[in-house]
């Protein structure tokens, strides 16, 4: 079980690894597309980096509900949960 | 009038070069880029052939992490030449919705094919990639470049194996002549040093077995080839209709004289014996350029190395050029480089177009003993060429029965 600190900052690290973004940049309040610059086909790199990191499972539904990045986070959670 | 182009910029990566300058120089000096391939594939597979020429400068060293992942190995090849050879051009300012891209390949995405395929087996749909499609298909290239450069009046991908890259010079000249565009990146680019192609091609015995030499392995018309040696690499070049050339003051390398493109109709992988496919091809590009053949004063062949495919190039250069074929000097650069397929035309007209600027042709290694069946005078250390309006021509066949000149003439 990862904390909400800890699954922000393996998501920073699968997001910096797909587009380059620093880490720090990746914070709770950020929207993937907005904020971010992240297209729908790196979105979906992300959430399949993110479930083999946290062991969970994204349903493809689920994903266009992710806005933020904070919502990723929440998701995550929960889903471990 | 037809539109007169020209070649204005220059690009390539190569197994004796990532860049043009220093592939240029190892060319004239006469080097081989083919090595024993260190990869735990070989043994896995127990591939009969150990070793292939990889590019010098890996794409890594040259491309972001993140610009690379979204890119085919293949694809990362073409864009880097495409950037080397944009940045050569010297061109600023253009109308994107003139400028083209003409950029083959021969296999395309085949890594990015295979590691798909291998991530399915091993981990399920899940995990395979949402870029795999656009980073497998075979235009991913020609898009690829056609993005970086903003390049808008249309991205080509011409597809006829090893006579791609050729090929790709030949639409690029039509798409100016045509009116279609006024600047073309053309170029080729593979990417197929993966033991799947590796035991496909020794599978057919066109790759040589000489494990125990790779850089004596490319020897292009020496009595002891047996095959060629797998290449990998891009090249890039910048047509240009001459008068926005000469509007924008450019360096000008050479003139695009003429192009064809011909088929044997023959057989699917052998070529016709008597090359006549292949003197139609050069014929044709001759004519296109208005070329005689006393004007001709160097070929870079197609020669591969294998035992059956550099002869019939003989019998087709003998009966295009006539007896003035044995006033040529010919050069057979995949001796250099091994062979780079989709790409190996496209890198060949860059030093095809180096030849007539700096007039020198490169060289041809590993010839110890020529074949008495193929008499051509063969570069074996780097030569001048001769002052005075000269026209070089380059050679690429493919398997299918595809041929494709480019001449290229002095300016």
């Amino acid at each position: 079980m990862a904390s909400n600190e800890e699954i922000l900052a393996g998501l920073a690290e699968i997001v910096n690894e797909e587009t380059g973004l620093a880490p720090e940049a990746v914070e709770l309040d950020k929207s993937f597309t907005e904020d971010l610059d992240i297209d729908s086909i790196s979105m979906m790199t992300i959430v399949v980096n993110a479930e083999e990191k946290f062991g969970v499972r994204i349903p493809d539904e689920e994903v266009k509900n992710l806005k933020t990045v904070g919502d990723a986070v929440s998701f995550i959670a929960g889903a471990q949960a | 009038m037809t539109r007169k182009v020209v070649i204005t910029g220059l690009g390539a990566t190569t197994p004796i070069g990532g860049d043009v300058p220093t592939m240029w120089s190892n060319a004239l000096k006469g080097v081989s880029g083919a090595r024993t391939l260190e990869d735990d594939w070989v043994a896995k597979y127990e591939l009969p052939v150990h070793f292939a020429a990889r590019c010098s400068t890996p794409a890594l060293d040259v491309l972001s992490r993140v610009e690379a992942k979204r890119m085919d190995p293949s694809t990362q090849f073409g864009v880097i030449a495409a950037r080397e050879a944009w940045a050569d051009s010297g061109i600023t300012e253009f109308d994107k919705d003139r400028l083209a891209v003409a950029f083959a390949t021969g296999i395309g995405g085949v890594w990015t094919l295979l590691d798909a395929w291998d991530t399915l087996k091993e981990k399920g749909p899940r995990r395979v990639l949402p870029m795999t499609v656009p980073m497998l298909m075979p235009n991913g290239v020609a898009a690829a470049v056609s993005l970086d450069l903003g390049a808008r009046a249309g991205a080509h991908t011409p597809v006829s194996a090893c006579a791609s890259g050729t090929e790709a010079m030949h639409l690029g000249l039509e798409l100016i002549r045509s009116g279609k565009a006024d600047v073309v990146m053309c170029g080729g680019a593979e990417a197929a040093i993966h033991p799947m192609p590796l035991a496909a091609f020794a599978s057919m015995q066109a790759l040589s077995r000489r494990n125990d030499d790779p850089q004596g392995a490319s020897r292009p018309y020496d009595t002891g080839r047996d095959g060629f040696v797998m290449g990998e690499g891009a090249g890039a070049l910048v047509l240009e209709a001459e008068e926005h050339a000469l509007a924008r003051g450019a360096r000008i390398y050479g003139e695009l004289a003429g192009t064809s493109v011909t088929a044997d109709a023959y057989h699917i992988t052998a070529p016709d014996p008597e090359g006549l496919g292949a003197t139609r091809a050069l014929k044709a590009a001759m004519f296109d350029g208005r070329i005689q053949a006393e004007d001709v004063v160097h070929v870079n062949a197609h020669a591969t190395s294998t035992p059956v495919g550099d002869k019939p190039e003989y019998t087709a250069l003998r009966a295009a050029l006539g007896n003035h074929v044995d006033n040529v000097a010919v050069s057979a650069t995949k001796s250099q480089m091994g062979h780079l397929l989709g790409a190996s035309g496209a890198v060949e007209a860059v030093l095809t177009v180096l030849a007539v600027y700096d007039r020198k042709a490169p060289v041809t290694i590993n010839l110890e003993n020529q074949d008495p069946e193929i008499p051509l005078d063969v570069v074996t250390s780097a030569r001048d060429l001769p002052a005075g309006n000269i026209v070089a021509l380059s050679n690429s066949f493919g398997f299918g029965g595809h041929n494709a000149v480019v001449a290229v003439r002095s300016v």
